[in-house]
């Protein structure tokens, strides 16, 4: 089983369709919708985790593109900007998938890119704007 | 044996001094006891970096041809005002001024991107910064505008002067509302969804010397990457609150004004801060040594996290409508450990002030004094104790009446 974290972004004439639907019956893939929303302009943009084996993730993949969905791995949009944290902790208590992670002996904070859902808690919360998010 | 400043000065300028940081102390006395570490020990490093809201820096910028007199008029830098009620040239820029085209909370919560606390950190940084004085002509000062580039190195004197640092022991704070406050103890879940405290506990400065026996004014301190001293005690010093058998304050305590010539600090240690829905503010870097002169002071050096308590205050309510309460109390070692238990409820814990930068002072410090470039300073007057009787008085309001008013 392999493990995959992308966001799909949808044209607006695609956003009636059950795209996730057709991931999940026709090409076996466990969908973990993390985060969904359809912008003022109508285009949609989700953020999945696609579970499945190698193969079904292919075809999945395959199946998006050839609609015209376009995919990105999840990570290339969360950027931390090592230089800017001050390793104060302050993003620690409301990141809840543990992306954003403090080593407690050093108290030295890290970024899971893996771990992130991009939910964008720590946003607003960071006061040296050392997350940010793309997209 | 007793020791005194001037001989530890000796001993720092033959290389020969022995010192430590604030946390290396704690198991040096868990494994020497604390007699034989005070006889060994000269200097312990304390170090703290955090949200400092009471902070600016002061500047002349020269003379302009013709003259111009910043005093009654107004000055932007970087758009962010700052203060020049005083003679020609001279401004103050405040940490939490913020530009006055800035959409504060109007759509809430503010981002509060750019202040006073990044003009300051741009300033020493190297970097150029707009100066803009309108005002008003005379004789003697006939301009009314300016506008031009300064540097940090043009400037004829430039003075970081923070009139309240370095609290001694804070709130932790949290949120019993159903909704998220956007505080300057940061954002803060609903129903007690998050704890966020400010202190660097067992490595603070004023934590490490409970009853200011050896910090006092003219107390020679790391401040912002340079040399800074202690100028006064700081506003809201509020020594004679509760303390524990140990002495450490349990609520927010002393505080310091310090002053240090910002052309020889550090953009890594005066970092401007954006706090989402309260604005912005500047992130001070200070460590101040404590000079080992008995085994009391030594022993005060040794008090660890679990030794240090902090009230839990709700920042929905109580914070703002100053209603007194704790919600309880909880040691900084609990703090770090990531939660914390508040009404029966587990809540998760960030810190504001960086642990790892606090450390990282301490060493610098200890660095400078190991070396011989840092000697220590004999404080000219002490500052007020838990003796004092002085305490921090809330504001007595006396609403203005109309017959009064011009």
């Amino acid at each position: 089983m392999k493990k995959k974290r992308v966001v799909l972004t949808f044209p607006p004439d695609m956003i009636d369709q059950p795209i996730t639907y057709h991931l999940v019956k026709e090409h076996d893939l466990m969908i973990n919708i993390l985060r969904a929303n359809i912008t003022p302009k109508e285009q949609g943009r989700l953020v999945v985790e696609m579970i499945g084996k190698k193969s079904s993730l292919d075809t999945g993949m395959a199946y998006l593109s050839g609609l015209g969905v376009e995919v990105q791995p999840l990570a290339q949009d969360i950027k931390w900007h090592e230089k800017k944290c001050i390793h104060c902790t302050a993003c620690i208590s409301i990141c809840p998938s543990g992306a954003l992670n403090v080593d407690r002996e050093e108290m030295l904070v890290t970024f899971l890119k893996d771990k992130c859902i991009a939910c964008e808690l720590c946003i607003p919360v960071c006061p040296y704007r050392a997350i940010e998010i793309q997209f | 044996m007793a020791k005194t400043i001037k001989e530890i000065n000796e001993r720092i300028k033959k290389g020969k001094a022995v010192v430590v940081t604030a946390e290396e102390v704690i198991e040096l006395a868990g494994k020497k006891g604390v007699r034989k570490t005070a006889q060994e020990v000269d200097v312990v490093t304390t170090g703290t970096f955090g949200p400092m809201c009471s902070s600016g820096a002061y500047f002349n910028f020269g003379h302009s041809r013709p003259r111009i007199k910043c005093g009654g008029g107004t000055a932007y830098l970087n758009n962010v005002p700052a203060y020049g009620g005083f003679a020609a040239v001279d401004l103050y820029i405040g940490a939490t001024a913020i530009p006055d085209e800035d959409p504060k909370n109007s759509v809430f919560p503010g981002e509060f991107n750019y202040g006073g606390g990044h003009v300051i950190e741009e300033l020493v940084s190297g970097k150029d910064v707009q100066l803009v004085v309108t005002t008003y002509g005379t004789d003697c000062y006939p301009r009314d505008k300016l506008e031009t580039w300064i540097n940090i190195k043009d400037l004829n004197e430039a003075v970081l002067f923070n009139p309240r640092n370095c609290y001694q022991n804070y709130n932790v704070a949290v949120n019993l509302s159903d909704k998220v406050i956007y505080t300057y103890m940061g954002v803060l879940q609903p129903r007690l969804g998050n704890a966020t405290y400010c202190s660097a506990g067992q490595l603070s400065p004023l934590l490490n010397d409970p009853y200011y026996k050896t910090i006092g004014i003219g107390t020679r301190i790391f401040l912002g990457g340079g040399i800074g001293y202690v100028s006064w005690n700081g506003t809201q010093h509020n020594p004679t609150v509760k303390r524990g058998k140990n002495g450490i304050p349990t609520s927010p305590a002393g505080t310091i004004a310090v002053m240090g010539d910002l052309k020889q600090m550090s953009s890594n240690w005066l970092k401007g801060a954006s706090f989402t829905g309260y604005g912005g503010t500047l992130t001070v870097g200070i460590g101040i040594p404590i000079p080992i002169l008995n085994e009391e002071i030594l022993k005060y050096t040794t008090m660890k996290d679990e030794d240090i308590k902090a009230q839990i205050v709700d920042y929905s309510q109580s914070y703002p409508q100053v209603q007194p309460g704790s919600l309880g109390e909880v040691n900084y070692k609990q703090l770090k450990s990531g939660s914390i238990n508040v009404n029966g409820k587990k809540a998760r814990t960030g810190s504001l002030s960086s642990y790892a930068k606090a450390r990282e002072i301490a060493n610098i410090l200890k660095n400078w004094i190991g070396k011989g470039t840092f000697l220590l300073s004999e404080p000219v007057a002490p500052l007020a104790s838990a003796d004092s009787g002085v305490t921090f008085k809330l504001l007595k309001e006396r609403p203005l009446k109309k017959s009064r008013r011009k």
